[in-house]
């Protein structure tokens, strides 16, 4: 049991990951209202990047930027050499920036397509609209 | 000039869209040729790569074309990668995509009068997607042209019918529920193999096949690629989306999308996940392809009850999904064979019959089963059109239709898989009963079921000649297809399949 938690506290990360797309996922199969289900697919996309972003993070890390040494602006005095381990990895963190700009651009979309069922329909609820189709 | 050829394939179709949405503000007359001719870059540009794939020496540099954007080299920038198997995909895209613009230029033009610009940047900028997915060596860069795929999609889609922004909606729901989870896959990848280039990776991981994560990955990516291609049980956003989507649309996406998504996997499967690892390391192998066998029977029974010509063929896409990915599946290289021949094939004579139900919708309004009465006489080279396709995708000998299921069939055998077979040849059979039951509807259904006492002859109303060439061009490409497929098969495929092993 011990060790059961022992292994959520170190990898907490991951769990918050997965109980937020789950959160999404419900939300994009359970809910009715279709704004709901945008909603959910946005906890989705944002859990997919909380996972990236903490998957190049370290501990006690910093930024990936290299200082030029104390001696300021002098190469030749950074003799010190250059630990991987004091700084995070940027390239999952610059991923996703392109992913909040694709998880931007899928929120537009879906809804500029809600207001144009709720023009058509007068409602968002799925089962009404559904009802709504029948009956023509 | 030639060493750019990937590079142009992408950039010059994006420009493109671009300036196609300015013209769209200044001279709407302008959209097209623009579209036109970006298109015509980038088929240029793939028929020169398919030929210089074909005349490299596979022995000197493994036969890849390799361009490093932006002269980063691989890995840390990102390259495009052709060999034979994506040359091919490329040249199918892009010469459908071409065809499908001129064959539709008078009923867009129609539909969309006001907001032809739109249309064009949105198309133009679908198939830039689809030509990227396909050359790209980079797993990242392949979700991201992926979405852009996606998001156009969604706004075409939308642009259709009534009921259309609602199936565009659930499709945004399904479509990126799936990339996401490819992107997650790709994160699992990341993790374990610190690299997103698709060669780099498949080097790194032989010695991590036994890794828990390397699984993961892999189970991951391919769930999120089977829910972009509408593979059984992941399929029900494809039939409504698909139907209620404009004619010029329709006959876009569903020959195209699908088959690149499984282009997608085959890629990942030979290339970044090695067949030894895909076949050999996991125990999937069997339920996958019993998971094809009942995507092919219910998307033909499903076919069956559909309402409307429309939809009928939206399922029956649903079932060839489940041919492509059953024959990768089966693990021997008939099977495999069969599955690349049949993106070829199948782009192409869904390409085909949805053109031709287009002409159909442009000239009598509907695509219901009462909308095909007598439509032999009223559109007869429309109907010639439809035919090919149809005999091609029951599996009637000279169209290439034949040839593809033929090697599925023959790896099902070689793979012991007899529910595969069986189901082959069951789907066959509905597509049969399906098709001829609408050549008889159209055949001897009179014009008007109503007028019992007039004889008066149906008017020929074909469609105009620059929707119904492209259409016979098709059909023509079918039979071309159908009779060179020896070639195909020795000089594009078996290459393919034998850089990675397998038998």
């Amino acid at each position: 049991m011990s060790e059961i938690i022992s292994s959520v506290v170190a990898h907490y990360n991951y769990w918050i990951y997965i109980a937020l797309m789950m959160i999404g996922l419900y939300a994009v199969i359970g809910k009715k209202n279709l704004i709901k289900k945008i909603i959910g697919v946005n906890i989705f996309q944002t859990a997919i990047i909380l996972f990236y972003v903490s998957i190049g993070a370290k501990k006690g890390a910093t930024i990936p930027i290299i200082h030029h040494g104390p001696g300021g602006g002098h190469h030749e005095t950074t003799a010190s050499v250059i630990e991987a381990s004091q700084y995070m990895n940027p390239l999952p963190h610059v991923l996703m920036l392109t992913a909040i700009v694709v998880a931007v651009a899928t929120l537009g979309v879906a809804l500029a397509l809600a207001i144009k069922v709720y023009n058509q329909y007068g409602t968002l609820e799925e089962d009404e609209i559904l009802s709504r189709i029948r009956i023509r | 000039m030639s060493s750019q050829y990937p590079g142009l394939l992408v950039i010059v179709p994006l420009l493109s869209a671009l300036l196609i949405s300015v013209a769209g503000w200044v001279n709407k007359r302008l959209c097209f040729p623009i579209a036109v001719v970006g298109l015509s870059v980038a088929l240029y540009a793939s028929i020169g790569l398919l030929l210089r794939v074909l005349a490299a020496d596979p022995a000197l540099d493994g036969g890849v074309v390799l361009y490093r954007l932006g002269g980063w080299d691989p890995p840390w920038g990102i390259a495009y990668y052709v060999d034979r198997l994506n040359a091919l995909v490329l040249v199918v895209v892009s010469v459908s995509a071409l065809l499908n613009l001129i064959a539709t230029k008078n009923d867009v033009q129609e539909s969309f009068s006001t907001k032809i610009g739109a249309f064009y940047t949105l198309y133009i900028l679908l198939v830039t997607g689809l030509l990227g997915i396909t050359v790209t060596g980079d797993a990242f860069n392949l979700y991201v042209l992926l979405e852009i795929t996606a998001l156009t999609g969604y706004g075409l889609i939308a642009m259709g019918e009534s009921r259309a922004p609602l199936a565009s909606l659930n499709y945004v729901y399904m479509g990126t529920i799936g990339a996401c989870f490819y992107l997650l896959g790709i994160g699992y990848l990341y993790i374990i193999t610190g690299s997103l280039n698709m060669v780099d990776i498949a080097s790194i991981l032989p010695g991590l096949y036994d890794s828990k994560v390397v699984l993961a990955a892999f189970v991951i990516c391919m769930v999120g690629i089977w829910l972009k291609m509408g593979f059984f049980p992941l399929h029900a956003w494809l039939p409504n989306a698909y139907t209620y989507a404009p004619s010029a649309v329709s006959s876009l996406i569903a020959p195209l999308m699908t088959k690149v998504m499984i282009y997608v996997m085959i890629r990942l499967m030979l290339t970044v996940f090695t067949p030894e690892f895909t076949f050999s390391v996991l125990a999937l192998k069997t339920s996958v392809v019993w998971l094809a066998v009942i995507a092919i029977v219910m998307g033909s029974i499903l076919a069956l009850g559909a309402p409307d010509v429309k939809k009928m063929l939206t399922y029956i896409i649903v079932a060839e999904v489940g041919y492509m990915v059953g024959g990768a599946w089966l693990g021997n290289r008939a099977g495999m064979t069969g599955s690349i021949l049949h993106i070829a094939n199948d782009a192409l004579m869904t390409l085909c019959v949805f053109l031709a139900v287009g002409n159909v919708v442009y000239r009598m309004k509907g695509y219901g089963f009462d909308d095909l009465r007598g439509i032999f006489v009223k559109m007869p080279f429309t109907m010639i059109g439809f035919v090919a396709g149809a005999f091609s995708i029951i599996g009637v000998p000279p169209t290439c239709g034949f040839f593809s299921k033929w090697y599925l069939i023959s790896g099902g055998i070689e793979a012991g898989h007899y529910g595969f077979v069986a189901a082959l040849v069951f789907s066959s059979l509905i597509s049969a009963v399906l098709f001829f039951k609408l050549i008889e509807v159209g055949y001897y259904g009179s014009g008007d079921a109503h007028h019992h006492h007039g004889t008066a002859p149906v008017s020929m109303a074909e469609a105009p000649i620059s929707m119904v060439v492209p259409l016979l061009i098709v059909a023509g490409g079918l039979i071309a297809v159908g009779l060179y497929t020896g070639d195909i098969v020795t000089h594009i495929i078996d290459p393919v399949i034998a850089q990675t092993i397998m038998d």
